[in-house]
């Protein structure tokens, strides 16, 4: 492979400002939303004493967790040392860092007192895995940051296998993390399980995967840049290995649940007849998120498709978003089991399917972090040289 | 160990609660005013108009002053030679009787509405076995766990658990970020979704904080009894006992020793502070 020549994109079409500004408007709906909530309160979302985490989460969790898998390609170059993958190296880690701030901004502007944070900063129980989530998020920013100064700084280029394994595993402790924010609530019979951890890091690598793809052609068909078949093509048969690997976990993972009686309400509730959430699974989660990719990936008649790349990967991220749903609300909507084969009633909604509708400030502020994510991808791509100036196909090639 | 908002004192050995420190201490009552003002001669009736304006001037001050004092009395911090607990005899609790959830929202001014947003310190949930037709109904609060998840996932350290077994949430460090509800399998704590006005002083409670039952904790330091089991003593069928876990002589500890005693979800192992007889 000859050298890479990488360029910041030029950022003065009518293209570029159109965008930049419709990524400001969602990010300000997003702030706009946050300043009522934090003003008037959680009453104006969906949100309520039974279902206490909504659409931000959804938005937030989902981001948080693509950030981590979208730093694949650097690890693939820098720790598999896969020459093909090396000029998407910096555009990997930049998008990593992007979407890591879009969800953490989420999550932030969702507390009751975002107006708190500091103390979020200054008081900590290291008993809490979201206290250990904080330590993790802000080491992944810096080992990023650290690692993508290392491979734009030609004299400090040596150390970027070295650099880049440390955020390798970094990135898999911090979606271990992430799991494990769900895997550890003992209390609810939807979650519960160590496998949350694993299988968090595999969504990881699917999301963040899908998310690459759509951000590098868009990046370079706006540009102008030739993007060759040699290393889409990988890139996309990648992204199926990762759906179907995202489906056997969700298959490990059920069929653990369902061989225990006492969760076989909460996974008849959520696979056979829990409405929107039964939906989500089957047709979002599965269909969308894992059979509908494979098939335009892999399918003879798609195959060598850019079209079926493009669908196949919104169609990996539509699907997240709905497992996503699935397991944030559908696993707080299936009500707590305090008398375990009674049947209970109150005031308090015990015993009943907890309704949750997600409000439009939930929204705003969910699609406000997915356009600050973009925003500072947008912004990073037009002041550093994160893009190399081509990958046709002569050029990716092993010589 | 940190203390509690209202914590004023160790213990088992009462002392006032925040809310009565201090009250009364800088004015005197009207006819002692009047007895002093009796003797004074005209000419120096500004330097009592001075007085007056000082103490008015230094009053807040001074309960300052009081409120330090009473601080200072905290740093003896609640004991972990008790365990406050609670038992329910289920048998005696009536579907029809609540007095013990209008008396907990009475006393810390929380409210139901009915609304899934609104805050419930205390539930009375109506349990039945759908295959033998056994009901009955309980009421639910804080279970005041020896191993509370709330306490362990809380990222602050908000959740906190006293020396004598209160599990509280210190609302000048709570975030809202709501960890604490996912993790009870109680479901005991409410996330305050808007503006409060006209709250208990003994009660701390604001917007986008998580709350839940404190076992009234001031009326505990002030040597009473939580709210919910003196009115259950005094209106309902006395089904609640409350008191010294540790202390083999306390009615709770004696009764427990007689009857069996179930605890909720005793399978996360979690050693509740509320048992449930005849469950």
């Amino acid at each position: 492979m000859s050298a890479i020549h990488y360029r910041e994109i030029e950022g003065q079409s009518a293209g570029f400002w159109a965008l930049a500004a419709l990524l400001t408007a969602f990010m300000a709906a997003g702030l706009t939303a946050a300043y009522f909530m934090a003003h008037i309160g959680h009453i104006i979302t969906g949100m309520t004493n039974q279902v206490v985490w909504g659409m931000p989460h959804v938005f937030a969790v989902f981001l948080i967790v693509a950030a981590s898998g979208a730093l694949n390609t650097a690890s693939i170059a820098s720790v598999f040392a896969r020459v093909a993958y090396k000029p998407l190296a910096r555009l990997s880690g930049l998008l990593a860092i992007a979407l890591l701030l879009g969800g953490l901004a989420i999550l932030v502007l969702d507390l009751g007192r975002p107006d708190r944070l500091g103390l979020a900063m200054t008081h900590y129980n290291f008993r809490s895995i979201f206290a250990w989530n904080i330590f993790l998020y802000t080491g992944f920013l810096a080992l990023t940051g650290w690692y993508l100064w290392v491979m734009m700084e030609r004299r400090l280029n040596r150390y970027t296998r070295v650099v880049g394994t440390a955020a390798f595993l970094w990135r898999l402790i911090l979606t271990t993390g992430t799991g494990s924010i769900f895997g550890f609530l003992v209390a609810r019979q939807p979650y519960d399980e160590a496998i949350m951890a694993p299988m968090f890091i595999v969504m990881s690598l699917s999301f963040g995967l899908a998310i690459f793809i759509l951000v590098l052609m868009a990046a370079f068909k706006g540009t102008g840049r030739p993007l060759g078949d040699e290393i889409l093509m990988r890139l996309k048969n990648l992204l199926g290995v990762f759906a179907a690997a995202v489906l056997y976990f969700l298959l490990a993972f059920h069929l653990t649940k369902l061989y225990e009686a006492k969760f076989r309400g909460a996974e008849a509730f959520l696979l056979w007849n829990g409405g929107i959430y039964t939906f989500l699974f089957w047709f979002g989660a599965v269909l969308l998120g894992g059979v509908l990719p494979m098939l335009l990936f892999w399918l003879p008649q798609t195959r060598r498709s850019r079209a079926a790349v493009v669908w196949g990967s919104a169609s990996v991220l539509v699907g997240g978003l709905a497992l996503m749903y699935d397991i944030i609300i559908g696993g707080q909507a299936w009500p707590l089991s305090i008398f375990p084969g009674m049947h209970v009633s109150s005031s308090f909604y015990d015993g009943v399917v907890n309704f949750y509708a997600p409000s439009l400030p939930e929204f705003a502020l969910g699609l406000g972090g997915c356009a600050l994510a973009l925003f500072i991808a947008l912004f990073a791509l037009k002041l550093l040289p994160f893009l190399p100036e081509t990958l046709a196909d002569e050029k990716v090639r092993p010589k | 160990m940190r203390k509690s908002p209202g914590e004023n004192s160790t213990a088992g050995k009462p002392r006032r609660g925040r809310g009565e420190v201090g009250e009364g201490r800088n004015l005197g009552q009207p006819a002692e005013r009047g007895r002093a003002e009796a003797g004074i001669d005209e000419g120096r009736r500004w330097l009592v108009g001075a007085a007056a304006v000082s103490a008015l001037v230094l009053a807040p001050g001074v309960s300052l002053i009081a409120y330090a004092e009473a601080a200072g009395r905290r740093a003896a911090g609640a004991s972990s030679k008790t365990r406050w607990g609670l038992l329910i005899d289920t048998t005696k609790c009536k579907a029809s009787c609540s007095v013990c959830v209008a008396a907990c929202s009475s006393y810390n001014g929380w409210k139901n509405e009915g609304r899934p947003t609104d805050p419930q310190w205390i539930r009375k949930v109506q349990v039945s076995d759908p295959k033998t037709g056994f009901s009955r109904s309980v009421p639910v609060m804080c279970q005041h766990c020896g191993n509370a998840p709330c306490v362990e996932v809380c990222p602050t350290g908000a959740s906190f658990k006293r020396a004598d077994g209160i599990v509280l949430v210190d609302r000048h460090i709570c975030i809202g970020c709501r960890f604490c509800m996912m993790a009870c399998p109680y479901k005991a704590r409410s996330f305050i979704s808007e503006n409060l006005t006209n709250q208990k002083p003994w009660a701390p409670r604001g917007k986008g904080t998580v709350e839940g039952c404190t076992l009234c904790v001031p009326r505990i330091d002030a040597g009473k009894i939580p709210a919910c089991v003196e009115a259950c003593s005094r209106e309902g069928g006395g089904a609640m006992t409350f008191g010294n876990l540790k202390d083999p002589q306390s009615a709770i500890r004696r009764a427990l020793a007689e009857y069996p005693a179930a605890q909720l979800r005793a399978d996360l192992m979690l050693d509740p502070g509320v048992r449930y007889r005849g469950l």
